[in-house]
């Protein structure tokens, strides 16, 4: 219970995806600029990212390593992944159209992000069990819409401020992502001090 | 075996099943697509503008196409091409469109209107207009930071002399500065027809509108009086034209003594 609770704390937090290992930036610079949309697309994610787990934790254990072919983790997790969300876009566009209308673009945007392809590859060089990779999937999906819902409030204000012209658009998001980003530095060593 | 033969055969055989079961997923999957949906919407002009009243322009598609409406008229930037186009397509009469053009109902430019603060934050009218309702005196007027220009999509409007001014010839009638201006005074006119238009929406008191700016409507009734056709009628303190009684004979813009009232004639190219 305490390491299950000490692996999500640790992936929402401390090791937030976006903030702290900066995976995931495309979707956190892209489509956090309202609030509905945001967490549309956190929602996509933490459903991707605890699937993707599921699939590719079995591969992993009985195909790859089984037969000594740990190198090809990356290339098969990739096409593991992008075929499942496909398949799951089908099924989902079938039979719960309004589930599908909801994620939209966003279930196919994520096929390829880095941090579904991170969670999954960290879930294995952290030597986790299935269980623990499935709470770490989560909670990296968690942390990942955390981000997204804190940082579509700030851009909410970036909107009516009064920025210098030269910083106008991307550049003041970078600035304030990067601002966002060294709060979250605050956490280093939460979650060792919750449970030490 | 040999270690990279069976590294290729695996990586083959992901890739063949994750790519036969795809295959077979979206043919035993595959949902019907609407292909009079699909038809109408590439008649549509793409703009996403929501004149129609629809969420853009594949929800008015798919409205028409299961028949929620059956107005092909509703498309404002496609005009009559596309009223007829959708015609075709669904089998519905053809609908006309009355082609229309958007105005900013105001004339307080610089010179007539004074101003009662000096605005220094940031430059939106929707900002601005939270500040004791814009910098100028009036809080009705046009405050001039180009919201709407911002908003339109073929830069019809101009920012002339502190107040939004549209080019008929450009504007496509999206309807997208309206739904913008904060002060609402963008209204949508007749094209080609020669209409009285009040170019004013203050609903002060006619002293106090007198101070604010000298083009303001006083709400002295004289127009209301001189319409032989019933058009013009004064809702607080402020004349409106109904522009489908009036028949641009002029008499209104004659007797204003403000000079309010002007006759107006919007042409397309």
């Amino acid at each position: 219970m305490k390491i299950a609770l000490s692996i999500l704390l640790t992936a929402i937090l401390t090791e937030n995806f976006v903030l702290c290992k900066f995976l995931g930036i495309c979707p956190f610079l892209g489509v956090s600029k309202k609030l509905n949309t945001a967490v549309g697309m956190s929602a996509a994610v933490i459903f991707v990212m605890a699937l993707a787990t599921a699939v590719t934790y079995p591969i992993n254990k009985y195909l790859l390593v089984a037969n000594g072919l740990d190198y090809l983790q990356t290339i098969v997790f990739i096409l593991v992944i992008a075929a499942l969300v496909q398949l799951v876009e089908l099924i989902l566009k079938k039979f719960m159209p309004p589930l599908y209308n909801a994620l939209g673009i966003y279930l196919p945007l994520i096929t390829t992000n880095c941090a579904v392809l991170g969670v999954v590859l960290l879930n294995i060089t952290k030597e986790y069990n299935f269980v623990q990779s499935m709470l770490n999937s989560v909670g990296a999906g968690i942390g990942f819409m955390l981000a997204m819902v804190i940082f579509s409030g700030v851009r909410s204000r970036l909107e009516g401020a009064d920025i210098p012209k030269f910083l106008q658009g991307l550049p003041i998001v970078l600035i304030a992502a990067s601002i966002v980003s060294l709060s979250f530095m605050g956490f280093t060593g939460l979650v060792d001090g919750i449970f030490a | 075996m040999n270690p990279i033969l069976l590294a290729v055969i695996i990586v083959a055989a992901i890739g063949l099943i994750a790519g036969l079961g795809l295959s077979i997923a979206s043919k035993v999957f595959a949902v019907p697509v609407d292909e009079k949906a699909e038809k109408i919407r590439e008649c549509l002009p793409g703009a996403n503008c929501g004149a129609c009243g629809f969420s853009g322009c594949d929800g008015y598609a798919a409205a028409l196409s299961k028949g929620e409406t059956t107005e092909t008229a509703l498309c404002a930037p496609g005009g009559n091409d596309t009223a007829k186009a959708i015609g075709e397509i669904t089998g519905l009469a053809a609908g006309e469109v009355k082609p229309t053009a958007a105005v900013v109902l105001c004339q307080g430019h610089n010179v007539n209107a004074t101003t009662k603060l000096e605005y220094q934050g940031v430059q939106s009218c929707r900002m601005a207009s939270q500040i004791f309702g814009g910098p100028k005196d009036c809080i009705y007027g046009c405050i001039g930071f180009g919201d709407c220009v911002e908003a339109c999509q073929y830069d019809a409007i101009s920012i002339c002399d502190g107040i939004a001014r549209i080019n008929p010839y450009m504007c496509k009638a999206c309807k997208m500065c309206v739904k913008t201006c904060p002060k609402g005074l963008i209204e949508m006119m007749p094209l080609e027809e020669i209409k009285a238009a009040v170019l004013c929406k203050n609903h002060d008191k006619g002293a106090v509108t007198r101070k604010e700016c000298t083009a303001g409507c006083i709400g002295c009734m004289k127009c209301v009086k001189e319409c032989e056709f019933g058009a013009v009628t004064i809702d607080r303190f402020c004349a409106k034209v109904d522009y489908d009684k009036c028949t641009g004979c002029g008499k209104c813009h004659e007797v204003c003594p403000v000079g309010a009232i002007d006759l107006v004639q919007l042409l397309k190219a």
